[in-house]
Order: structure tokens, then sequence, then C-alpha cells
């Protein structure tokens, strides 16, 4: 399967009164045509704003992509215009965010927010673009769905809301899905049906995805590979199996220890990360997850550590050996 | 996933630097650093406090230069001079200096101002607090006279009032100066037509804040009701009030400007910035800017200082905003 | 929704009623209606006494206002004296529409009065309030998509600084740029004084041209503030997730900006100007007073100046229902416009 995006030593900061925050500093990775990436960390680790940095959804005057590439079918997405960006954005790659209720417009029809962008990607004439959003609404499982596309985004429920938003994002049949956390704000049945439906499209319609979430809960049954994130940097590549059989970051490792499971003694305090989140307005120096890693030692405050292939098709940023507790 | 892995313990590190509280956290910040860091931002109000500042060492400190006398003496050789040296700001239609004429008018306007909002936070926050605390009939008969008196505008609603009240209260005589009976009619009917607006703001705060449970507690520890009104509500829900109490302000000032300009509010012998406008428009044609243009520039600016001041007032006191 | 209207409609009643009552009590000190009456004050004592019978003067004010209500003709007045009421009144009362006789214009109906004078004062408010919107929506929408710049911060600081402004001090100035600077430069000036030019009669050019000044002043005050108010909204409404989405959709900036950003933007604005315009007659007392314009407000200086009562509460109780229909107006009109209220 061929790469259809190839991302490069992406860096953006924001420019803040109270100083500039590192979001993004430094992430690579690739996509293959048709494959279905997770990115997964916690809030305010960068993944949302890696994200919108290639769709150019970064307000520019406080923000700046400091450098990188994000090569989409042979083109840079950081050097298109805004024009040529219009072109790609909805029509080859689209998104999906978290809140249905605020992402979508609230005075405007669902009918009308999901023509527009048939009518200004594909020129369908209005009648057509009706018709087609009606098809999608059905197929995003709206019951009664040629009737509620002259309905307004109050007016459903938030499951429903989130489907609606698909159903938009889904119109122009893009290549690539980007899903920021699009379950995070339902509840658990509500998020298994939405994750279901995700899977069926992404057949019907041979999609690739990028799914980011702060939940490794979900990731399992949806991913075929998946990055962690911690302070703006990468520091775990794996495919699925591998990262949940033979996770080798002490993040990650934390982070699945932290998982409350099932099949677990219930004697088992659940463990939590000790420490605080990074505070991203000093530029980092050395590994960012050091003053929270167990097995951290001086050579991982001094320096950086780059990923590094640890098996095929597994990388780490870590100068530790998290199975030994050596360094590498 | 194999269980025996999750149970890896890890040791804990004994190279694992100490944090220190700055690096975990930024450091708490009390209300009071927060609004006086944020208002220092704007820089806007900044400017509108010292320009306020100045205006009112004209007004006040000018006396020390210019007496009252002279400001009333009136020369009708020197009639609607240009500026000039010695008229830095001309003289009016019966030959008195305009300088100073608008010093002791602007004592006058600045107290109207400030009197008239005083009078309006006080009925307002009163009315206000009884409405949202009790609710029920009180707050339905408060609030339909406050309906009353907002539905009519209120340049309509004070030339009735001035009308009514005027020529009614003698002059009066205070600390040697002799002040027009009408400045105290100013004052009062501009603090009767003021208040709805403050009231309807207080008693929002107040229909919010009564829920929260420190008013339960209260309550629960038999704390008298004036208290749990004014010791314990009314402190939380001064931000929304300072912030109009201050435009109140600039309002009144306007309020009696507009009045006196069209000769029912402040009368001979006491001037204001306002009432030196009078008339001036049929002066228009000869060409006697002065007139006008300073008495009007020095009422712009007191209100434009007063409004950066309250907008960076406002800014500063929303309490919602945590970002410095 | 027809619910909601009959119970605010029925809400304003007695409302209109107390607001009614205070304007009335007010207005019976504010000076000798006699001496307006016949310019002078009568000299024949018998005069006055008939005077004071036949407008219910002598009567204590509940019933003075009892009358101005709902008329006289249903009782009788003693004209000649005698303390036996014997000839039936003649008037019918507010609440049936009639509002009385002037008593400057002797004999003349107030509504008749007002209705002289009324359209002149809406020709200039709807004029101004047109120019505002649609000033203050350019300029308002223009910043918003140029925040920070320098045209926004000039823009900004010139906004601050009109809507800081008394009314008479934009006219002042406008009339001195305008007419009298203009007419030492040589070029043509703008008419300060009046509707149209007597010596060239009231034709639509000369109105219009009379018209520039007094609405200009008007016009510039609020127009600073609205256009402050929009670059808010539009703001905020820029900042919003559902722009974002907009934009991840692909859709050209145009649109994003006109339909999306602004649709949201618009709804607290046309709040904001439903319920002040009729409080733009207030304005117009004091720009009429400025320039000679034969309105509403020029009458209601005039008429409350002599104490004529009856012409003073026509216009109070017109502005009234004024507002409290305007209120209505826009409520309704907010809760049809957004989708979210409308629809449930």
């Amino acid at each position: 399967m061929p790469t259809i995006l190839e991302v490069t030593n992406l860096k953006t900061r924001f420019n803040t009164p109270e100083g500039i925050i590192y979001a993004v500093n430094g992430i690579s990775y690739h996509l293959k045509e048709g494959e279905t990436l997770a990115m997964v960390g916690e809030s305010g680790c960068g993944k949302s704003v890696s994200m919108m940095s290639i769709l150019g959804l970064i307000p520019i005057p406080p923000g700046k992509i400091v450098s990188g590439s994000a090569v989409y079918w042979g083109k840079d997405l950081l050097q298109m215009s805004e024009r040529e960006l219009t072109l790609v954005r909805g029509k080859e790659i689209a998104m999906i965010f978290q809140d249905p209720m605020t992402s979508l417009n609230p005075v405007l029809t669902v009918k009308r927010q999901i023509t527009e962008s048939l009518q200004v990607h594909t020129g369908m004439k209005p009648q057509q673009a009706v018709e087609r959003a009606g098809q999608l609404l059905e197929m995003v499982g709206i019951p009664d769905a040629r009737r509620r596309l002259t309905a307004y985004p109050h007016q459903f429920s938030g499951g429903m809301r989130q489907r609606v938003m698909i159903a938009m994002a889904l119109a122009c049949n893009p290549s690539v899905l980007i899903a920021d956390e699009p379950t995070t704000a339902l509840d658990v049945t509500i998020q298994a049906q939405i994750v279901e439906l995700v899977i069926r499209m992404r057949q019907q319609m041979s999609m690739a995805m990028i799914w980011i979430t702060h939940d490794l809960g979900v990731v399992a049954g949806l991913a075929e590979r998946v990055m962690v994130m911690y302070a703006g940097f990468i520091v775990e590549k794996a495919s699925v199996d591998d990262l949940y059989e033979d996770p080798r970051h002490p993040y990650t490792l934390a982070l699945l220890s932290a998982l409350p499971r099932a099949d677990r003694r219930r004697e088992h305090r659940l463990k939590s990360i000790p420490g605080a989140p990074p505070n991203l307005l000093t530029e980092p120096k050395g590994c960012p997850f050091a003053p929270r890693c167990e097995l951290a030692f001086e050579r991982c405050r001094i320096e950086n550590p780059a990923l590094d292939m640890v098996a095929a098709g597994h990388e780490i940023a870590c100068w530790v050996d998290v199975r030994t507790g050596e360094s590498r | 996933m194999t269980e025996s892995q999750m149970d890896i313990p890890l040791e804990p590190s004994p190279k694992i630097p100490q944090l220190s509280a700055d690096e975990i956290e930024s450091p708490p910040l009390t209300l009071a650093t927060l609004t006086w860091r944020r208002f220092r931002r704007h820089k806007m109000a900044i400017f509108g406090v010292i320009s306020l500042v100045l205006i009112v060492l004209y007004a006040y400190g000018g006396s020390f230069f210019v007496s009252e006398k002279y400001a009333n003496h009136n020369d009708t050789k020197i009639i609607l001079q240009y500026p000039s040296a010695k008229h830095p700001f001309g003289t009016d239609t019966i030959g008195r200096d305009i300088l100073a004429r608008t010093i002791y008018g602007g004592q006058i306007s600045v107290l109207i101002g400030l009197t008239a909002a005083i009078l309006e936070v006080v009925i307002g926050v009163l009315f206000g607090a009884l409405s949202g605390y009790f609710g029920g009939l009180i707050d339905a008969l408060l609030m339909r006279f406050t309906e009353a008196i907002l539905t009519i505008p209120t340049i309509f609603l004070l030339l009735v009032m001035a009308k009514y009240f005027g020529g009614k209260i003698p002059n009066i005589t205070f600390l040697g100066r002799t002040y027009s009976g009408s400045v105290v009619v100013i004052i009062v009917i501009i603090g009767l037509t003021s208040w709805p607006y403050l009231a309807r703001i207080v008693r929002a705060e107040f229909l919010s804040l009564k829920e929260n449970e420190f008013v339960l507690a209260a309550r629960a520890t038999g704390t008298p009701t004036w208290q749990i009104i004014f010791r314990h509500i009314l402190p939380n829900s001064i931000a929304p009030i300072v912030v109009a109490a201050t435009l109140g302000v600039a309002n009144a000032i306007t309020l009696e400007a507009y009045i006196s300009f069209l000769g029912l509010g402040v009368r001979a012998p006491t001037a204001t910035w306002g009432n030196l406008l009078q008339g001036a428009y049929s002066y228009i044609d000869k060409g006697a800017y002065w007139l006008w243009l300073f008495p009007g520039l020095l009422i712009v600016l007191i209100v434009l200082s007063i409004n950066f001041l309250g907008d960076g007032l406002r800014d500063a006191l929303d309490p919602r905003s945590r970002t410095v | 929704m027809t619910r909601y209207i009959i119970r605010r409609l029925l809400q304003a009643i007695p409302l209109l009623f107390l607001i009614s009552l205070v304007l009335f009590v007010l207005m019976q000190n504010v000076s000798d209606p006699l001496a307006t009456l016949s310019g002078r004050t009568p000299t024949r004592k018998e005069d006055r006494e008939r005077l004071t019978r036949q407008l219910g003067l002598d009567k204590p004010i509940i019933v003075q206002y009892l009358y101005w209500l709902i008329g006289n003709d249903w009782t009788k007045i003693d004209m000649n004296g005698d303390g036996v009421a014997e000839t039936p009144g003649i008037r019918k009362g507010v609440l049936r529409g009639d509002f009385g006789t002037s008593m400057w214009n002797r004999g003349v109906p107030v509504t008749k009065v007002i209705a002289q004078r009324l359209p002149n004062t809406l020709l200039l408010m709807v004029v101004a309030e047109l120019l505002i919107i649609i000033g203050s929506f350019i300029v308002g929408i223009y910043s918003a998509l140029r925040q920070y710049s320098l045209v926004d911060n000039i823009l900004t600081a010139t906004s601050f600084i009109g809507y800081s402004m008394p009314i008479f001090f934009t006219a002042l100035a406008a009339i001195y740029i305008f007419a009298v600077y203009f007419k030492r430069w040589g070029l043509p000036s703008l008419p300060t004084v009046g509707m149209f030019d007597p010596q060239e009669g009231k034709t639509t050019s000369q109105v219009l041209v009379h018209m520039i000044l007094p609405v200009f002043s008007m016009a510039f005050i609020s127009l600073a503030s609205y256009s402050r108010y929009i670059r808010g909204t539009m703001l905020e409404a820029m900042s919003q997730d559902y722009v974002r989405t907009a934009k991840s959709k692909g859709l050209p900036r145009r649109q994003i900006i006109f339909v999306h950003a602004l649709k949201n933007a618009c709804l607290p604005i046309v709040t904001v100007i439903g319920l002040e315009i009729p409080f733009l007659l207030g304005g117009a007392v004091v720009t009429e007073r400025i320039f000679a314009w034969p309105g509403m407000g020029r009458l209601f200086l005039d008429h409350l100046e002599r104490g004529d009562t009856p012409v003073v509460m026509g216009i109070l109780m017109m502005i009234a229902v004024a507002v409290v229909v305007f209120q209505l107006i826009t409520d309704i009109a907010y809760a049809w416009l957004d989708p979210r209220i409308r629809y449930k």
C-alpha cells in the first residue's frame, strides 16, 4: 500500500503574552493508503495541534509552524497557499472534532451544512446535493433521514450530532479522515456505536484514518498502528498488537498500567503517573518524560532521545530498556 | 498483554529529581494581583486614569489660580473675543473669561457626576438587592416600577422632571460659595432616572448568588438577613456594580450637559460645562467656535477617560478569565 | 408564540397605565396653564375662573387624570360657577383616542398637532437608523477581519471618541466644519437651519440637503458604538468551533465569514438595535433644537416650556407605547431568527 501522507519533523509553536508555547516539537510519521493510525496521549500533548497544523487550521498570528513538511500525494501541505489548501480540505482530507454541539453551526440547517461542501467541491447542482445529503444521513444511521435534513443541530442528541458530523466529513469521499477525539464527549454506549459506524464507513469508502484519543481502550479495536505522544514529541510507534503486548516506553507502560482492567484482581491499586504534565512554556531540554519517569537517569535529563527502531515496525524514543531497567 | 507483565514492579529510582513548586504549577495569585496585572495591561485604562486625574486637577486645582469672582466678572467691552493670551479660551457673550468659567463649571459638572452616580448606586443597589433576594411580591412591584422608568427615554423624563422641580429650590450657600438650587435638582433627577439600570444588574447578581451554598450556610447559622445581603452576597457582586457606577458618572455628566444645554438644567449663577454651551449654536455663523469647543472638548475628554477606565475595570474584574 | 405575545401585551398594559399616571402627576406642577392659554394671564377674574372650570383644573388630580383617561362626556361640569354641574363635557378620553386639545394652539386637537410634526422626525430617524445599521456592519466586520491592524486601531480609537461625544458636540462640530468653514473656503456649504429654504420651497432636494447634517450628527455616535459591538460579536463568532469546522471543510473564506460567522454575529445585534430605535427620539430632541428642524423633539420642548400638558402627555404616551411595541417586536424577531428558540 503506498504512503499517502508523510509528516517530517513538524514543529508548531504559539506566541502568547506569557511566552512561547512549544506545542509540537518535531514529530515524524507516515500514513499508508487505507490504514488507520491512532494518536494517543494526554490532554495538551500536542496531538490535536499537530493535526490542525497539517490542515492549516491553526490561527496563525499566535501560532506558527516553525518547521517540517507534510507531504500528501507528493505535495507539501505546509507550503500550500490558502487557496490550494481549500481544495484539499474537505475533499481529500476531512476532519471531525470532539464536541459536535459547538462544532456544528447552530443557525444553519444540517442540510445546508452538508450540501455546502458538496457544492463547493464537486460542483453538484443543488437538487443532487440535497439528494446526496439525504443518502449520507441515512448511511450514518439517522432515522427518518430525509425529513431530518431540514432540522438544526440543537434538535439532535449528542450521538446523532456526531453522526451528522461524520456524514458532513465523508460527503466528498475524502481519502483521509482525521478524527479528533470524536467520542470523548459521548457516553460509553454511544461511543461504541460511533466507533462501529466509523469502522463500517471506513470499509465502505476505503479511507485512511488518523484517530486521536487519550483513551487507550478505544484504540484496540480500531487502529492498525499507534503513536504515543508526550509533550509534543512522539515517544513510541508500534503496531497495535505490539503496543499492547510489548510496550517499550516508560510512558506507554505507565499509561497502560493506569487503565482499569476487568481481569485484574481488585486489590491492586490503580496506578497513576506521578508528577504533573510538563510546562510547555519552556523549550524542551532532555527527554520530556524524565521528571516523571521511574527509570530516568542522568542522560535522560540532558539529551532528548530520538526515535529508534527496537523491533520490526516498533520505534521508541528512550535511553532505557524497560525490560531490564538499564540503558540501551 | 499478560498479567505478569502488568505486575512488573517499577522500583522508584533514587535518581528522580525533586521538582520545585515553580516547575509544577505557576504560583497562586490573589484576586487583587490578578486584577491589577490585567488592568495594567490595558493601556487605554491607564491613559483614562491619567487624563481623568488631570481634568479633575484642572477643575479643582484651577480655582487656586483663578477666583470665582473673576469667573463671574463680565465686561461688555470684551464680548465674544477670540482666544488670546489674556483669555486663552476667549470670552463669552457677556464678556466673561471662558477659561475661568470652564474651571468652575468643571467643578460643578464633576460634582454632579459623582453625586448623581452615588445616589444612583445607593438606590439601585438597595432596590436590586431587595428585589433579587426576596423575590415574590417585592420583586414584582419593584420590577414594574423599574420597567416603567426604563420605558421612557431618559431625556424626556429628565426634561419633565426638571420642569417640575425647576425654580422650586432656592440657592444654597455652601462653604462660602453660592450654588443655584438647580444643582441639587439635577443631581436628584439624574439619580432618580438612572438607578433602574443598576438595579437590574444587581438583581440578576443576587438571583444567581443567593442559590449558592455560602448563603445557605449563613442562614443556617442564624445570620440576620440584612447581614446576609450586605456582608455576604453584596461583596461578591461588587464587580459589575463598580463598572456600572464608573460608567454612571460619565452618563450623569453627559445627561447634565444635555439638559443644561437645553436650558432646563443648572441655571445661573452656577456654571457647568453643559450650560456654557447653551445658545452657543446661535453664534455659529459668527464663527465663535470657542464658545462651544472648549467646554465641549472637556466633556468629551472626561467622558472618554471614564469610558476607558470603565472598560479596563470591566476586563480586570471579570472573574471568569483567569489568564493574566 | 401567540400566547407569548398576548402575555407580553397584557403585561404592558398596567405598565402603560402606571407610566401615564406618574407623568400626569408630574406635569401638573409644571407651570401655569392658564398663562399659556392666552399668551398672557387673563385679566378678568371671571374669565380665569371659567377657564379653570372648563379645563377641569379645579378638580383634584386624580379626577383630572380620570377625565384625561376616559373623558368627561359621561358627566357634567359646572361651567357657570354656581356650584351645580350642568354642561356635559366633550372629551372622550385617551382610551378612546381623544388626547384633548392643545392649550397653546388653542383648540387644535393634540393628535393633529403631533401628526403635523411626526413625519419630519420619522424621516430623520429612519434615515439615520439605516445609515447606522449599514455603516456599523461595514465598519464592524472590516475591523474584525483586520484585527489589530493599523486601520482597526484607528477605527477603534475613533469609535471610543465618537461614542463619548454628546450629540450637541457632534452637531456643533459638524455645523462648524461643513457649514461655516466650507463657506469660508468657498466650498458648497450645507444648510443648518430648518427643513428647507423658504425661498426654494419644500422640494425633495431641499429637504434632502437640509437633512444631511442633522442625520449625520445623530448617526455618528450610534455608529461608533455599534460598530464596536459588531466587531466584538464577529470576533467571537469567528473564534467558535463551527468556524473551524467550516474551514476544515474547505469552504471559501467569503462563505465562512459572511454565512457561518455573520449569521451568528447578527443575532444579538438585532436585539440591541431594535431596542434602541425608539430612543433615537431622545437624541432627536437636541438635534432638532440645534438645526431648527420642525419635528417632534422640538415640539416637545416648545410645549413643555409652555406647560401644555395635553400635548406633552400625548407625545410621552406615544413614545412609551412605541418603546413597548418595539420591545415586543424585537423579542419576536429574535425568537424567530434564532433557530434554537424558534424550534423549541
